[in-house]
């Protein structure tokens, strides 16, 4: 167990090292969630009594859903360094080291959450700074399961990367795929005020019950089926995405 | 060092219908001793990488077994990973981290401290040229720089046994010389057994021990350089007579030791086996014979000669015939064989990584 650490605290760093020498990463990841709350925010206002959404502040609506957006589309990129990465020959000589083959993702996994929860926290205080009101074990409960989002979807990502091993296969495939999740998640809009087949079409979405979690969360009701149902799937899919991931760097060897 | 039976590699190519197994490796054996350098030479394509790589645990066989290092392949691979060191033909190095960095980070996964790896790592550069490149960038550095470095990541951990797989690809003259010298010295420094690849005949030449030819996915031959030549094709030896009515003579006398003499004005030439040890007294028959020579010269053969005679091919035709019918595959850095799982991925983006 402590030369596991050891190999993922070392993949870790050395991707930390790279992501600091080349920090506007973080600042672009964080640009378009910042977008939506300073210039769509304004716009929900007047709506957001109409939702019943459990909240008449239209900041603690939308920044769940905002976060839940960071967590998916910043995570999906991750795998682009990958990308590089490999064609240079440095996942090959990585999996010639007896390291483990899970470390060297885990390494990555963790650069990328760190990242993710920076990009939070900025996020959640300007939501503060901007009116938003919410409960602090909910709020950090929120922040948990966008994590968990992002783990997995950066997972996902450095798996389709090892995959498809290109740029140009990789962006058109992450847009099919982010399209819908963006549009059956209420992550700007909640689902209930659509029509009732577009509701039953949003519950086959696991993303959408991740933003209702988050959501009941920041009102401060942790103990709704919202929540419940939100902390299984971020669960489930971080479970299945690292799995696919791993197995990933497994493959091609024994 | 290296035992390996009957190691075969199937590849599927191709989607559908067109789907099919390629045999890239057909049952290769190999043995390797301790502190030798052999050299695995054969054209593009007839399955040195593909070799390599289940040799160095990064490509399951898809049948037969291996020891390396005293340690079997599949069972074993991460004791065999703790005790090879391996170059890639594909660099190991991220062009925007500072090369120090990343030979230290690649130390410590093999499970070095820090210190160590950092005083291995100052060691390395100095030995392999580097010194004062630390702190620079590999995308900064030329073209044998970065084969040096790769070199070091390979070497941190102190090796036993070094796989390089065509290290001197793509390098100008003076850097391959430079780089050979290198790769003498992991031996005459080390005591490594060292087990090279490469295409290059010179290089197979100048510094293996013994010499392996693979062609098609088959081993032709493994012996040194010197036995093979001696065996295949004999060195030619060229006679210029000085007057016309000596040639008669001089044929004949070349003849007595050459089953193939040709003349062709005033040359006489034929091959003969071991040529330093018959023309001191074929020199001597000529001169009681009162013939008088321009000149003489003695040329060993090449190793494209045995591989001429071996496969009945040149090595350079053999290259052109070696080119894949399709493109090359994706879904693997760009070696020069087709690796596995070609017929997952879209035909869109092939030779989109290179």
């Amino acid at each position: 167990m402590n030369t596991y650490l050891r190999e993922c605290s070392v993949v870790f760093r050395r991707q930390i090292r790279m992501n600091l020498r080349n920090p506007a990463w973080v600042l672009i990841g964080i640009m378009q969630p910042v977008l939506y709350l300073v210039l769509f925010g304004p716009l929900l206002k007047p709506l957001v009594g109409s939702f019943d959404s459990g909240t008449t502040n239209a900041y603690t609506f939308l920044v769940p859903g905002l976060l839940v957006q960071l967590g998916m589309f910043g995570a999906f990129f991750a795998g682009f360094s990958l990308i590089g990465e490999w064609r240079e020959g440095v996942v090959e000589a990585e999996r010639v080291t007896p390291a483990s083959r899970s470390a060297l993702l885990v390494g990555r996994l963790t650069r990328d959450i760190l990242q993710l929860l920076v990009q939070a926290l900025i996020l959640v205080g300007l939501g503060y700074a901007m009116g938003m009101r919410g409960s602090m074990s909910g709020v950090l409960l929120g922040i948990l399961l966008t994590l968990l989002v992002g783990g997995a979807c950066a997972a996902a990502s450095n798996a389709l990367a090892l995959t498809t091993k290109s740029e140009d296969v990789m962006a058109p495939v992450i847009n099919i795929v982010m399209m819908p999740i963006l549009l059956l998640s209420g992550i700007l809009l909640p689902m209930t005020i659509g029509a009732g087949w577009l509701q039953r079409t949003s519950d086959f979405m696991p993303f959408r019950w991740i933003v209702d979690g988050v959501r009941d969360a920041f009102v401060g009701n942790l103990d709704t089926s919202g929540v419940m149902w939100g902390t299984t799937w971020a669960l489930v899919l971080f479970g299945l995405a690292f799995w696919w991931g791993t197995s990933v760097f497994r493959k091609e060897n024994a | 060092m290296i035992h390996a039976r009957g190691l075969v590699q199937t590849f599927h190519t191709g989607k559908g219908k067109n789907r099919k197994a390629v045999q890239a490796v057909n049952g290769v054996d190999l043995d390797v001793e301790e502190g030798e350098v052999v050299g695995f030479l054969g054209p593009n394509g007839a399955g040195k990488t593909t070799t390599l790589r289940m040799l160095t645990t990064l490509l399951t066989p898809t049948a037969g077994t291996a020891t390396v290092a005293g340690y079997d392949v599949v069972t074993q691979s991460v004791q065999v990973r703790r005790s090879i060191g391996y170059v890639s033909q594909v660099g190991s190095t991220f062009s925007g981290a500072y090369a120090g960095d990343e030979v230290v980070d690649h130390g410590m996964l093999y499970g070095m401290r820090r210190p160590a790896a950092i005083a291995r790592g100052h060691e390395l550069f100095e030995q392999l040229q580097l010194d004062g490149l630390w702190k620079r960038m590999p995308k900064n550095m030329s073209g044998g720089q970065k084969r040096r470095l790769d070199i070091a990541m390979g070497l941190i951990h102190d090796p036993t046994l070094v796989f390089l797989d065509e290290p001197t690809t793509g390098l100008d003259p003076q850097a391959r010389a430079n780089l050979w010298e290198h790769i003498e010295g992991l031996r005459s420094r080390k005591g490594a057994t060292v087990f090279l690849t490469t295409h290059y005949l010179d290089e197979a030449d100048v510094l293996a021990d013994r010499i392996i030819i693979i062609d098609k996915g088959d081993i032709v031959a493994s012996d040194t350089s010197d036995n093979l030549k001696a065996q295949v094709s004999g060195d030619l030896v060229d006679l210029e007579v000085a007057g016309d009515n000596q040639v008669a003579i001089a044929r004949d006398k070349l003849a007595s030791i050459s089953d193939s003499v040709e003349v062709e004005g005033h040359h006489v030439r034929g091959r003969v086996a071991r040529a330093g040890r018959v023309v001191p007294g074929l020199l001597r028959d000529l001169d009681a014979a009162g013939v008088s020579l321009d000149s003489i010269e003695v040329a060993r053969p090449t190793l494209d000669d045995v591989f001429l005679t071996l496969t009945g091919r040149s090595l350079r035709d053999a290259e052109a015939d070696a080119t894949p019918e399709g493109p090359a595959d994706p879904g693997d850095p760009p070696y020069d064989e087709a690796g596995p799982d070609s017929g997952t991925t879209s035909p869109a983006l092939e030779g989109a990584d290179r």
